[in-house]
């Protein structure tokens, strides 16, 4: 078999072979760090857990989650919205970034697009405990099962296509860096953990050479993914707020639920890359490429999509509630007032009101400033995705609230976090951090071909220097 | 005679005759969508998907020889006086879970600030809300008009209890209560035991009326309150053995429907006669 890469010497890259950029994006592909085995042996630990308390619960039943007949939908369901939410922030950094041209998105693109990559299947996974009878799922990849008039088939096929597409976008920026890495490997002392790389890299990089044709080509149809992505994530938010707001519940009968839903998505999404970002540039010394600048920029774009989600959360609110009829408003006043209040409100202070003061003020609109702003607000945006569950689906329906005792009153159902659910949210939530750890053994965690790419540009055009 | 009973009953209930409700195809809010659907999806799925339709909506039930029978309820709310023994009949013949009310009775107040109580069995709508959202077709109308749950699909998504209004479904939470051998299959008709992880429902008794019997509520009733009956003979009876035709006693008493404005058009009829609120804006056609 002849290797089809061209040497980087004869394409003109060869200045770039040992840069300090390359030293950087491979070295986690070469040295295992010394807190990597145990950080993956403990989280792993957590996923086994959450693991066995699913087993648990298919034994016996999901009663054990803490479901009941008042309380039908949950846990599940908001962790299904928030996973697959946090997976936003992988296409709007990256596509919206690049569509817009925006050159400092260039060291950040490949952590984000494999955040989007992990949180995305993790999200997926949910649908599998929300399930009464998992026995049975195969009826929905079965078509002659399909009812195709039913909402959750609706997301399912939208949750399957973001997913195909999510990869595509990941893969496709890949190719270069995976035959950079090839090349780089070429001069390593060939051991058992580069001989895998090698073959993997050869498998990922195909008969890329990049020649100027192939690069063009290659960088036409990343542009028409970005383009395509845009609308898939948009439709993928949409359709899941469809299972809710399709129904004549008050509280999910709401037509601004998808434009929520989507908001919602994208600020939680940016929140989560900041995080991962802020951990990768800490745990594999990236300080050189992403500098505060970054998080501040990132940091106001998560702030616009906060303010907006604020804007939509009070249109909704003041107008159902305004209307003083027995669903809608006795469930705005449930949320803001009565047994849903305190939720709601940690949602209003730490997903509203503490990121917005964070970044409006310089001295806080610090790196450290960006990350606590973004925990507050992936903690609040589940919170938030809990109040938009839960409360409908507790709603008495046969019993108008109205009817004894005004808007606070009524018989409504309650739900009760167990162990069970809490212990497969924490799961979920430390497969993040294990899936990308163990992504970043394998694949370089800077678009190296990008960032070249872009400095090359700045070098011949005198435009905007990437790490500023 | 036909002719006579459905112009009366269209006068009061535009969607109660039979006939045209089973076989004709009525414009709602959900059969649009499914039109939308039908329009947007390419030919190959299109076969794909009348064919799961047709299954949900013709399933494999005996039909008894003679015009279809189409059930309905008649519930005298005037009658009941919350003794809750329909409930508890229901849970003992279909092995149910104490919380698992598929015949519920609810106390309601009236306009003056009294109690009254209301029994609520499934509505067996004609145009249902649970049975257009289930991804697998687990939900289905029977040629007789009775909504039922096939629980060998069912995965459980519980999608159907948030799309139906009256609160009717309860979900199997845990492992069903054992039950001995029943004289009838496990089938939709008569889903004994329940299936866990699955959606459960009242049945009005669907596999005991083929031979003349009542639904264990109506039977088990002191008070007369629950009759049952054919829209298309417009006969029912109560377990205290009364017989009314249907038309003429849901237009003396001024029958309503439950939450008449959702458009699912029940079959289950109550006489009012506490000053109930009616919670409706309509005059009640």
């Amino acid at each position: 078999m002849t290797n089809v890469i061209v040497p980087a010497a004869k394409r003109g890259r060869g200045e770039h072979a040992n840069s300090e950029l390359r030293r950087v994006a491979l070295r986690p592909v070469l040295e295992t760090p010394r807190w990597w085995w145990p950080s993956v042996a403990t989280l792993s630990v957590v996923v086994v857990l959450g693991v066995v308390a699913w087993v648990y619960q298919v034994v016996n039943g999901l009663g054990t989650a803490g479901y009941n007949d008042g309380a039908f939908w949950a846990i599940y369901e908001a962790n299904l919205v928030t996973f697959i939410g946090v997976s936003y922030g992988g296409a709007v950094v990256s596509a919206i970034l690049r569509l817009t041209h925006a050159s400092w998105r260039a060291p950040l693109t490949r952590i984000a697009e494999a955040t989007a990559l992990v949180s995305l299947p993790i999200g997926m996974v949910f649908i599998i405990p929300h399930l009464g009878n998992p026995s049975k799922i195969w009826e929905l990849v079965w078509p002659t099962y399909w009812n195709l008039s039913s909402p959750i088939l609706w997301d399912f096929f939208a949750v399957s296509t973001y997913l195909l597409a999510t990869i595509v976008f990941f893969y496709l920026p890949l190719i270069p860096d995976a035959a950079i890495a090839l090349e780089r490997f070429d001069d390593v002392t060939p051991s058992v953990r580069v001989k895998v790389r090698r073959s993997l890299y050869r498998v990922l990089a195909g008969r890329y050479g990049d020649t100027p044709y192939e690069r063009r080509r290659l960088n036409g149809a990343i542009g028409v993914v970005a383009i395509m992505i845009i609308p898939m994530a948009v439709s993928v938010h949409s359709v899941l707020s469809f299972a809710f707001a399709s129904s004549s519940r008050a509280g999910y009968m709401e037509t601004i639920l998808p434009v929520y839903f989507v908001v919602a998505a994208l600020y939680s999404g940016v929140a989560l890359v900041v995080l991962t970002i802020a951990a990768s540039r800490k745990l594999f010394h990236l300080e050189a490429f992403i500098s505060p600048r970054h998080f501040v920029r990132l940091g106001f774009l998560m702030i616009a999509f906060g303010a907006a989600y604020l804007y939509l959360t009070f249109t909704e609110y003041l107008i159902d509630g305004y209307s003083g009829t027995a669903g809608a408003s006795a469930w705005v006043y449930q949320i803001v007032a009565g047994r849903y209040a305190i939720p709601f409100w940690i949602y209003f202070f730490a997903g509203g009101v503490v990121p917005i003061v964070i970044m409006m003020f310089r001295r806080f609109r610090t790196t450290s400033g960006v990350v606590i702003a973004s925990i507050f607000v992936v903690f609040a945006l589940w919170i938030k995705r809990l109040v938009i569950v839960v409360p409908p689906a507790t709603e008495p329906l046969v019993n108008s609230p109205l009817a004894k005792g005004g808007v606070l009153a009524g018989n409504w159902g309650t739900y009760h976090f167990t162990w069970v659910p809490i212990s497969i949210t924490v799961a979920a939530t430390a497969a993040i951090p294990l899936l990308l750890l163990v992504v970043f053994r394998f694949v370089p965690i800077l678009s190296i071909s990008e960032m070249e790419e872009l400095a090359e540009s700045e070098v011949t055009t005198g435009t905007q220097e990437v790490g500023a | 005679m036909r002719k006579q009973y459905e112009k009366e009953a269209l006068v009061r209930h535009p969607k109660a005759s039979p006939d045209e409700s089973v076989a004709a195809v009525t414009i709602s809010r959900r059969g649009l969508l499914r039109a939308a659907a039908l329009g947007g999806i390419g030919v190959g799925v299109l076969g794909v998907m009348t064919e799961s339709l047709a299954a949900a909506s013709q399933p494999a039930t005996t039909t008894p020889t003679g015009p279809i029978k189409q059930w309905c309820m008649v519930i005298d709310l005037r009658l009941c006086n919350g003794c809750k023994l329909c409930t508890t009949a229901c849970q003992t013949a279909h092995y149910l879970h104490e919380d698992q009310t598929w015949m519920n009775v609810y106390t309601m107040q009236n306009a003056a600030g009294e109690d009254y109580f209301m029994p609520r069995p499934c509505m067996m709508c004609e145009d249902p809300a649970c049975v257009p959202v289930c991804p697998v077709g687990a939900n289905f109308r029977t040629p007789e008009g009775l909504t039922l749950v096939d629980q060998s699909k069912c995965i459980g998504t519980r999608i159907c209890m948030n799309a139906c209004p009256y609160d009717a479904r309860y979900f199997n939470w845990s492992e069903a209560i054992p039950a001995p051998r029943q004289p009838f299959k496990q089938e939709p008709e008569w889903p004994v035991p329940q299936v866990k992880g699955t959606v459960g429902k009242c049945i009005e008794c669907a596999a005991m009326l083929p031979s003349g019997q009542l639904p264990e509520c109506a039977t088990n009733c002191p008070m007369g309150v629950i009759y049952f009956g054919d829209l298309t003979s417009d006969v029912a009876v109560d377990g205290m053995g009364n017989t009314i035709k249907i038309s003429t006693y849901l237009a003396d008493n001024d029958a309503v429907v439950f939450k008449e404005e959702y458009g699912t058009h029940p079959r289950v009829y109550y006489i009012p006669g506490h000053g109930q609120d009616l919670n409706n804006n309509s005059s009640a056609s």
